[in-house]
């Protein structure tokens, strides 16, 4: 299949960027990425700068492979990220608009890559739980009843990716944020420190330069793992409790 | 945001029951008579400052959270092939922008006019008082077509902003629930159609009548 592809180009952080056009020959079997792989090979094989992207696992685990393909994060496809999107998914001839992340607290390094160590610095902020040192705890000496243990599972299948905050047009990062600390705070080890991780998480979130959630839902929408956003509604929950609650 | 945007809602119940009253074919006794108490009664006055209050406080934390957003976005994708978001919640405070807009017209043409405005007074048999004709003022206005015109896109554009933000307040605050959510947003949507139309009914009534 031909396709056309519009990609973002930038040679720097501090460089200016714009789209290019770029023709390229590809197999409905392939992946987006090995799409993309193609066309850096004829990149190479010209002599050009080929497209910077980030990529790890291939297997929708890494939440690395962050395009936003025509105006979507991780393409149309729902619940996939991108390295698990086909070429199936689009016909022959068609134009494919292919950017980076967009938010204030997710700058451009090169072309497609964006810097996501802001996602760092919010989970260094109390995405833990302290445990007291010694033997290995009894894997079974906490009952957890199987409803909460399948919600925090949920919670957990969060990848870290960025794509709620690319899809949210306030950039916030609040679905990232609310999946960490209800993916700890549903189960009896995170309960202790609950309401102060909320707290100090949305804190670390609003000093990176994340915008504030108005509940338009579209992260809910993007997100490759289709976390909900009740999680949201859990943290503000716990949030409001750290700055009224008794449990600070 | 979601505190005072709730009491707002409260406060548009009340007053849309008391302005139904606009309706009765009294020449106006009920309704002028609510409006004298409205204006007496200190209970209802310091409501009403806090009203001024809360919409004005709601009005300047909305801009600068959208404000703050808009910068934290930064940049807009050069294409959108679908929509992941509703309109109404991507367009808060455009919305609140235009009921603001609203509110001032609205405040100019009936509480300036009947607070400093020279409105004729007039007395009904059974009420000791001699009480200002706002529903006159109400049924003058309501006989220009672009006045009835201003109030349909004022009440249009609290339509979508209530169809978003009576959900989104509750969510704010942390509500949610499996069972009751669904309720929630059911509410929501009624309570945004039943507020609006029923607003409506008033300019649009009084304006065919006076053809
Ligand atoms: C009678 C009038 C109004 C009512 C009943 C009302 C109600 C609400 C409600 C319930 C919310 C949702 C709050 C939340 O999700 O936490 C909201 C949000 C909002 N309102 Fe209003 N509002 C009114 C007037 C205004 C005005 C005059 C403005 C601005 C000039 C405004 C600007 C906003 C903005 C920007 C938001 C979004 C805030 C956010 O992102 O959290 N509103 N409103
Ligand atoms: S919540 Fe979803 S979209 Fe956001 S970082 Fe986690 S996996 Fe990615
Ligand atoms: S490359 Fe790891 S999730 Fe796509």
């Amino acid at each position: 299949m031909k396709l056309t592809l519009k990609i973002w180009r930038q040679k720097g952080a501090d460089k200016k960027g714009q789209l290019e056009s770029y023709n390229v020959e590809a197999s409905e079997h392939m992946s987006f990425l090995e799409m993309m792989d193609v066309l850096n090979e004829e990149l190479i094989s010209k002599k050009e700068e080929p497209v910077a992207f980030e990529h790890d696992c291939r297997e929708g685990i890494c939440g690395t492979c962050n395009l936003v393909i025509d105006g979507r994060p991780h393409g149309p496809q729902q619940g996939t990220t991108t390295c698990q999107l086909h070429m199936r998914h689009f016909k022959d001839g068609d134009t494919i608009t292919v950017e980076p992340w967009r938010a204030k607290a997710f700058p451009v390094i090169k072309d497609l890559v964006v810097d996501r160590s802001s996602f760092d610095r919010i989970i260094q902020a109390g995405g833990y739980v302290s445990v007291n040192t010694g033997q290995a705890p009894d894997g079974n000496a906490i009952p957890i009843e199987k409803d909460e243990a399948l919600s925090a599972f949920d919670a957990a299948a969060c990848i870290g990716c960025g794509a709620c905050v690319a899809a949210c047009p306030n950039g916030s990062a609040m679905l990232f944020t609310s999946a960490k600390v209800a993916h700890l705070g549903k189960l009896p080890q995170g309960q202790v420190e609950h309401a102060a991780r909320s707290k100090s998480m949305v804190d670390q979130m609003d000093a990176e330069g994340f915008g504030n959630c108005s509940n338009t839902g579209a992260c809910e929408v993007e997100c490759p793992k289709e976390i909900s956003i009740n999680n949201i509604a859990m943290l503000n929950r716990s949030y409001l409790s750290s700055i009224f609650g008794s449990n600070k | 945001m979601s505190l005072t945007g709730l009491f707002l809602i409260s406060f548009l119940f009340v007053h849309l029951i008391g302005n139904l009253q606009l309706l009765a074919n009294d020449g106006g006794e009920s309704f002028n008579t609510y409006a004298y108490f409205m204006t007496q009664n200190p209970l209802i006055k310091t409501i009403s400052y806090g009203l001024y209050f809360f919409i004005v406080l709601h009005a300047i934390q909305g801009l600068m959270i959208a404000a703050k957003n808009r910068s934290a976005k930064g940049y807009k994708y050069s294409k959108k092939t679908k929509e992941n978001a509703s309109w109404s919640s991507k367009n808060m405070a455009m919305l609140g922008i235009l009921i603001l807009a609203f509110i001032c017209i609205h405040m100019g043409d009936f509480w300036f006019k009947m607070k400093f405005g020279s409105l004729p007074m007039k007395t009904y048999a059974g009420f000791e008082n001699e009480v200002t004709d706002l529903y006159g003022r109400v049924m003058v206005a309501f006989q220009e077509w672009y006045i009835v015109l201003i109030y349909l896109i004022g009440l249009l554009a609290l339509y979508f902003h209530l169809a978003h933000g009576f959900q989104s307040a509750f969510h704010t605050l942390g509500l949610n629930h499996k069972k009751y959510t669904p309720i929630i947003k059911g509410l929501g949507t009624v309570f945004s159609l039943v507020v609006s139309v029923g607003f409506a009914i008033i300019p649009i009534y009084i304006y065919i009548n006076s053809l």
